[in-house]
């Protein structure tokens, strides 16, 4: 029962809609089923260029004479539900009984389908609307047949799980039953359906198990890693230890002759080939490439590993060889000591406003480098022949990664086949593509199906990291104890004279437009480390400084964390705090109203009130952020021993995505793994550098949380009048503020520079 | 060289390097691809099996120290009464976000409630911190445990 894309060109297709870009087609399948194909932009017809594939949400489904409703699930699963939770709206709207409902992964349709993308918490928001409309389409060609059937108004027919009910004579019909006649009804125009009155919704908001859950509990889901294709080989890559190294030199010959290898061969490096010019960044901006380095195939991967023992390389490191932390630490300091280079926003006179000010409040904050180890290292099996290659990836990206296949290897992006692989985690890593190409390189070069497998070590030294940086900040109180000034320097991480994509904190990120003498600078450290984006890109550094520097100045004011920062959220700037600034294409910006709403509740459903009574080394800290559309803040309750030892007790969150939860077993889970992920940053996670290398290598020095540490989490969503948004990234960011605050609280000691070193907090 | 081992009650007879781990064995040459890699030095715990009952890391279980060992993976720890209510129990609790890690959270889990049938909050600490969920489903995994617990003390 798959689904071919190719079948909406069908030559019974019928089609709708007055532009290239927005459409609806219908068309019988063989057996009289209906297969349905809607394609929308989600900017909006006016907003969209000429060129808008990419911006388009489209859903291919096929109603069976069995009533079997088959959706395509366009976006990569990577553990966040979008597998289940977009095929969920558009079965809403469609009027079928979610038992009914069958869910296949897409394979990349190079633009049909749009980019068919997951990250940035994005699939919710461009998906929402379009996956309603054309759902609404497809149930009014059903009831169109229902009531050309019996010959009565369409109007007096209503349509609920998969059944058309003529109420006046007692009449229904099942979907199955119509799909084939439906087909050949007028095709509606997508912008005059009508949606569902929301109050009636029966598939949204109710809890959904995604399929493949029973396959992995019973161990039989495929993963990436696990894909075996006819004749395939086993790689391992093995990379230089700095970035952008060549091979000098490598005894081929010795690894050659280990058992079951079959080819040792070095690789020119090829990086950065979907970085744009400055300013014009394409796609992410992610400098995905193939790096330099040295494949070892084998018929099976540890054959591949154990003879990778053997290898000796001598690189040419190039030009950054000498580049360390401590180095960019003492550049940072060097930099604060003279003026910003830039400016990203000023309000009012700073500086005047400080000098006035009754109380000056200074400090210096730091966040190291982070990886994504994703559970699943990075692989990929790649099978070229003849021109074309056929790609089994787990990839969160499939069009970057179509892109950097064909410029390495010189085909047409036509020729390629891309199939998403569920997943085994992404949190922004796999956006990048570059375990793609190294595998389509080598099967080309070997002109055999390979799969390229990364060990762990492989993983956190060759990462798109989330970059570092260092603010230095000064604020100012009157008298009464409100911010009237705000000065921050900001030294981040650039490749040229650009800084790196995402480190910079954005001109809107609060308390910017609450604070009327306002000003972020900034200034440039130069690097050649890749860089990417991580769950909550920005916003999961940036939320560690403002809202740590926020609880400083509310102790300093002698005010309660949330009173002050709920006084400063109720008096915006002019025109600020309305929705009418910054968000993303996808959405409003800052509403502050919608921030007080979700700090009300998670003071009022905590113990905030009574935190004065808590046991001496035990403290509450509060702290909140918009990310991603979302708005979170959470309070942690955190235990501090005389050893220094951290207990995280408890947590209370409450996070405001829109009016409805589509699937709340996936929201929750994504509410808890956010701030676990969060708190595992600020703990326990820093990439350093030393002579151009990563220190760290693997789990035993690059540590996350543990069952054994895990607070139990009460969680809150506050449901507004806004469209739903995503989830992956919004309550990342202030986990990390939240439970820094909480150390605060319990031991007077301040954290300003992570992660967090427990020497620090002994008593 | 040829080596025969047990996996969920099946002989295998495999031929391969002394060395190699046993992961391997089971994920390239027999195709059992339930039990994961993860990090290769037994920190994570993505590739448990059961080794006579008991949980080991088989990233570092040389092929030529199985012996005798019974093994059992995520493959076949249905097969066991406190297996299958434990993969139950995951259901249930909808433990799993991107379900990588699960196979050794599941045989991990199986082991402790087999030894311990109504484990402490320490027990289940002791028992389930050596192995990461990275997406951070621990709180459900623990949720799944107890409810198993519960199931049998009824």
């Amino acid at each position: 029962m798959a689904i071919k894309v190719s079948d909406r060109d069908a030559p019974a297709a019928r089609r709708s809609g007055v532009s290239r870009r927005e459409f609806l087609l219908a068309s019988g399948t063989v057996g009289g089923g209906l297969l349905f194909t809607a394609s929308i932009p989600f900017f909006g017809r006016s907003a969209i260029a000429a060129e808008a594939s990419e911006h388009q949400v489209t859903i291919y489904a096929r109603i069976a004479p069995s009533g079997k409703v088959t959706i395509l699930a366009p976006n990569p699963e990577i553990g966040q539900g979008v597998k289940t939770s977009l095929p969920m709206v558009f079965a809403e709207e469609l009027g079928v009984a979610w038992s009914d409902v069958v869910i296949e992964m897409a394979d990349y349709q190079g633009g049909k389908m749009g980019n068919q993308q997951s990250g940035g918490s994005f699939s919710t928001p461009s998906s929402w609307l379009p996956l309603r409309k054309a759902g609404a389409a497809g149930r009014q060609m059903l009831i169109a047949a229902a009531a050309a059937t019996w010959k009565v108004p369409a109007t007096q027919c209503t349509a609920a799980d998969g059944i058309v009910t003529h109420a006046a004579s007692g009449r229904t019909l099942k979907y199955g039953a119509l799909a084939a006649k439906a087909a050949s009804m007028p095709v509606p125009d997508l912008d005059k359906v009508t949606l569902k009155d929301e109050s009636t919704f029966t598939i949204i908001g109710k809890s959904v198990i995604d399929p493949d859950k029973a396959r992995i509990v019973a161990g039989t889901q495929q993963f990436g890693i696990d894909v075996k294709v006819p004749g395939m080989r086993y790689a391992v890559f093995q990379k230089g230890p700095v970035f952008d190294a060549e091979v000098s030199s490598a005894n081929i010959d010795d690894v050659k002759a280990m058992p079951g290898v079959s080819h040792v061969f070095v690789v020119k490096g090829a990086p950065r080939l979907l970085e744009g010019p400055p300013g014009k960044v394409q796609g992410l901006g992610i400098d995905d490439g193939i790096r330099g380095g040295v494949a070892i195939v084998a018929d099976t991967w540890w054959r591949a590993q154990r003879a990778r023992q053997k290898l000796t390389v001598q690189w040419d490191e190039g030009t950054h060889a000498n580049d360390s932390t401590a180095g960019f630490d003492a550049q940072a300091q060097a930099l604060f000591q003279r003026p910003p280079e830039g400016t990203i926003r000023v309000d009012g006179d700073p500086d005047g406003a400080l000098k006035r000010a009754a109380k000056v409040v200074r400090a210096s904050y730091a966040y190291p480098f982070i990886s994504h180890v994703p559970m699943e290292p990075q692989n990929c099996v790649a099978s070229f022949k003849d021109g074309k290659v056929e790609i089994w990836a787990p990839t969160q990206n499939p069009a970057s990664g179509r892109a950097g296949v064909a410029k390495t290897l010189g085909i047409n992006p036509d020729d390629i086949t891309i199939h998403m692989i569920r997943c085994g985690g992404g949190f922004g890593r796999r956006l990048a593509n570059d375990y793609m190409i190294e595998a389509a390189a080598i099967s080309k070069e070997i002109g055999e199906p390979v799969k390229v497998l990364w060990a762990r070590e492989d993983e956190i030294q060759h990462d798109f990291y989330r970059p570092g940086g260092y603010h230095n900040l000064a604020a100012g109180l009157d008298a009464q104890g409100r911010v009237v000034a705000w000065d921050n320097h900001f030294v981040g991480f650039a490749r040229t004279e650009y800084f790196a994509r995402l480190a910079v904190p954005g001109a809107d990120a609060f308390p910017a437009g609450f604070v009327p003498n306002y000003a972020l600078k900034t200034s440039r450290i130069a690097f050649n480390i890749p860089i990417g984006p991580l769950r909550a890109p920005g916003d999961n550094a940036h939320a560690f400084v403002f809202q740590s520097f926020l609880d400083e100045l509310a102790h300093a004011a002698g005010k309660d964390p949330i009173e002050f920062q709920l006084e400063l959220l109720n008096n915006p700037l002019p025109g600020e705090g309305q929705g009418k600034k910054g968000g993303n294409p996808f959405g409003p910006g800052f509403f502050a109203a919608r921030m007080i709403a979700v700090i009300e509740r998670v003071r009022d459903m905590s113990p905030w009130a009574s935190r004065g009574s808590l046991p001496s080394g035990t403290g509450l800290g509060f702290a909140c952020y918009w990310s991603h559309l979302g708005y979170a803040a959470q309070i942690h309750q955190a235990s501090v021993a005389a050893n220094g030892a951290i207990r995280p007790e408890r947590i209370w969150a409450a996070v405001d995505v829109g009016r409805h939860i589509v699937n709340p077993t996936n929201a929750e889970h994504q509410v808890q793994g956010a701030i676990i992920d969060g708190m595992s940053a600020a703990l326990g996670q820093q990439i350093t550098f030393d002579k151009g290398r990563v220190v760290q290598s693997n789990y035993q020095n690059y540590q996350l949380l543990r069952n054994n540490n895990i607070p139990q989490m009460e969680i809150a969503f506050v449901k507004s009048d806004y469209s739903p948004t995503g989830l992956g990234e919004p309550t990342y960011p202030s986990a990390l503020p939240a439970l820094c605050n909480a150390l605060y609280a319990a031991t007077g000691r301040r954290i300003r520079k992570l992660p967090v070193r427990v020497p620090e907090l002994r008593a | 060289m040829s080596y025969t081992i047990s996996v969920n009650g099946t002989a295998h007879t495999v031929d391969a390097e002394a060395d190699t781990p046993l992961l391997w064995v089971l994920r390239d040459i027999l195709g059992m691809t339930g039990t994961k890699f993860g990090c290769g030095v037994a920190q994570c715990g993505a590739c448990t099996v059961h080794a006579n009952g008991t949980p080991v890391r088989s990233c570092v279980l040389p092929l030529q120290s199985v012996g005798d060992l019974q093994i059992t993976t995520i493959e076949g720890i249905g097969d066991t009464d406190i297996g299958k209510k434990v993969q139950q129990a995951w259901l249930t609790h909808d433990v799993p976000q991107c379900g990588y890690c699960q196979g050794g959270q599941i045989l991990a889990a199986t082991a402790l409630l087999a030894g311990i049938p109504n484990p402490t909050d320490a027990d289940i600490d002791h028992a389930m911190s050596g192995n990461i969920c990275r997406c951070g489903c621990y709180t459900r995994i623990r949720a799944a445990i107890k409810t198993v617990a519960a199931a049998q003390q009824a």
